[in-house]
């Protein structure tokens, strides 16, 4: 177990050093940042003084070496944009925001998609179920800067209690949240029902039916434990994208997020910015996985029984 | 699993006591309502008649069966209400945009975008997902070790903010976001065919055709592809439906289809700031995506259930 844990982080690590790889090469080779940075009535000495200070003057292997280096110790130096900030500490100022709302759609995600599923497995092929398929099936398919204009067009605008952009009382959330969830409400719909059908068909279930266990209970207890296996690993996924994809939703809904921030930086060409951001991202996408592989290997007897007999 | 594998049918019928007796209540609701059959017994015709009418035909004549341009349009005619709507002309059956442009004809010549870029990328990643999924399946060892590393690391990959920053930097265009979805697309390729590939070795039509004297690379065309082939169809059309939500939700943000390309998504964005005074502008591309999407992943799940030799049987 511990020997497969460290396998994992190795690769891990390694898979966070070829996005920092593929970040940094593809910024710095489509472009100077100073282009786009310096004004245009800049004089030469003051250009070549910008350049030093922000080590652009050097090699980029030399350039990269020392982006890793500093990143390791958690600085991406100065922000381009804001050069009295550092990319680090805007990042801090933006995550507590997208935190929040992930955390809420994530909520909206536990709370409406897995009942749902449980409910449409066991009442398979009654109207509540084809009204629950019929969710999943839009929420895959609904692209969300659409759902979210229309929600402001035809719910935040009418009622107008509803803020349409920001930040503001609990009532702000309402919006952005359900549009970020709808997808993984989605998921995890179809991902509940279709494994607990296949293990309310499975012959201990039986069993269990045969040795006068309520009806209740079968489900909760010999059903669902079983049959939330399989989701959960899926679940990881479903919070990465809620916690890092929510970009389109956060612009939609002027949200002051990291997803907006990776757009302004973006535009503005705010490389320390961006390249924080997408080492970031992709470093709570590694821990995830790993999080949801370990959790798996955990609650799956036949997989951990497997691995200590091996070890 | 991948996340398509949801609503494959494949929870039996559970033994309840009236269930072992003669017919289940799940049985005898099918013969009597004949919706509620499997679905692999019937075709669905509906979303394969959208996809066609929407999306295919649409893209193949642009050009024949529309009259405006859609590019440029009347500026006296901006912000034409739909037709059935005071107001509105049937010149312009679904309106126009702040720039008189008919939005009909921008839907359906968005329809070859949404095609255009969901094919290139779709060719690109499955050839070269496909390859590298059966050569890490069949071999193992280190082949499988990288190109299962290579899988993590791409699907790790923050898409959105890659394509922002290239695109700031090297401008909007079709090629670069052809190339930005693609980077990604061949992982769920691959990821697809090596699990498949990895189940398909251990069967006895492998071994044999191993003692036969088959090469690697026989078996690995002639065997286990013909075999796998079914769920690569099956991926492949789910991800359509996932290339053009992608395709649009870059486009919508400036950093997929250039404006004023009348890429789905884009045409969303026009209609942001108006949907309170012009809200047919925003509403009808992005059902346009709805409506495409939502078929084709309907079409991508009967086809699963279809064609799975099982479910066949079942029949």
């Amino acid at each position: 177990m511990a020997r497969y844990i460290l396998i994992n982080s190795v690769r891990g690590v390694l898979t966070i050093l070829a996005v920092s790889f593929i970040v940094f090469f593809l910024a710095r080779l489509t472009g100077d940042p100073l282009d786009v940075l310096a004004p245009v009535d800049m004089s030469r000495e003051d250009e070549q003084a910008l350049r030093e200070q922000w080590g652009l003057d050097k090699s980029l292997p030399e350039q990269y070496q020392s982006f890793i280096i500093n990143a390791l110790q958690g600085d991406f130096g100065p922000s381009f944009l804001y050069p009295t900030e550092t990319a680090a500490g805007i990042i801090a100022g933006r995550l507590p925001a997208s935190i929040r709302l992930g955390l809420v759609a994530t909520v909206l995600v536990v709370t409406i998609g897995i009942p749902l599923g449980i409910f449409s497995a066991v009442k398979r092929g009654s109207l509540a179920d084809r009204i629950a398929k019929g969710l999943a099936l839009f929420g895959q398919s609904v692209p969300e800067f659409w759902l979210a204009i229309m929600l402001i067009w035809l719910i935040a605008v009418p009622w107008n209690f509803i803020p349409t952009s920001g930040i503001g009382s609990w009532s702000s959330y309402i919006l952005p949240s359900f549009v970020i969830a709808i997808f993984g409400i989605a998921a995890l719909l179809r991902l509940f029902r279709s494994a607990m059908l296949e293990t309310l068909g499975s012959e201990y279930i039986k069993l269990a039916r045969l040795k006068g266990v309520s009806e209740f209970l079968v489900i909760m207890k010999h059903a669902l434990k079983p049959a939330s296996i399989g989701p959960l690993t899926f679940f990881g996924g479903v919070a990465v994208r809620m916690l890092t994809g929510a970009t389109v939703v956060e612009i939609v809904f002027s949200w002051p997020g990291v997803g907006l921030l990776a757009f302004e930086a973006a535009n503005a060409r705010d490389f320390p910015v961006v390249q924080a951001l997408a080492l970031f991202t992709a470093t709570v996408i590694v821990v995830m996985n790993l999080l949801v592989d370990v959790t798996y290997t955990f609650l799956d007897p036949r997989v951990r029984l497997g691995q200590r007999s091996l070890a | 699993m991948p996340i398509g594998r949801l609503f494959s049918g494949s929870g039996r019928e559970w033994a309840t006591p009236s269930a072992s007796r003669t017919t289940g209540p799940i049985e005898g609701r099918r013969r009597r309502f004949p919706w509620l059959r499997t679905r692999a017994d019937k075709v669905p015709w509906i979303p394969i008649f959208i996809i066609v009418f929407l999306l295919l035909l649409p893209a193949l004549l642009a050009d024949v069966i529309t009259v405006h341009d859609p590019l440029r349009g009347v500026l006296a005619d901006r912000l034409t209400p739909p037709a059935w709507i005071e107001g509105g002309s049937w010149t312009y059956p679904l309106g126009t945009d702040k720039q008189g442009r008919d939005l009909l004809t921008r839907i359906i010549y968005g329809a070859r975008i949404s095609l255009a870029v969901a094919s290139l990328t779709i060719l690109v990643g499955a050839s070269v997902g496909t390859t590298l999924g059966l050569l890490a399946g069949y071999f193992g060892g280190w082949i499988d070790r990288v190109v299962s590393w290579l899988i993590d690391t791409f699907l790790s990959l923050p898409i959105v903010l890659l394509a922002l920053v290239i695109v700031a930097v090297i401008g909007p265009s079709f090629v670069t976001i052809v190339t930005i979805i693609a980077i990604t697309m061949w992982a769920y390729f691959a990821r697809q065919v090596r699990g498949d590939t990895l189940a398909a070795r251990e069967a006895e039509y492998v071994a044999r055709s191993k003692v036969a004297g088959s090469s690697a690379w026989r078996i690995l065309l002639r065997h286990i592809l013909p075999n796998i082939a079914n769920t690569l169809i099956v991926l492949a059309t789910l991800q359509v439906g996932v290339v053009i939500l992608e395709e649009s939700s870059l486009s919508f943000i400036g950093a997929g289809i250039p404006r004023p390309n009348p890429s789905w998504g884009v045409m969303v964005a026009g209609g942001r700031d108006q949907v309170l005074i012009a809200w047919w502008i925003s509403l009808f591309p992005g059902l346009a995506i709805l409506l495409v999407v939502l078929s084709l992943n309907l079409l991508g799940d009967w086809l699963r259930d279809f064609l799975d030799p099982k479910m066949r049987q079942r029949r």
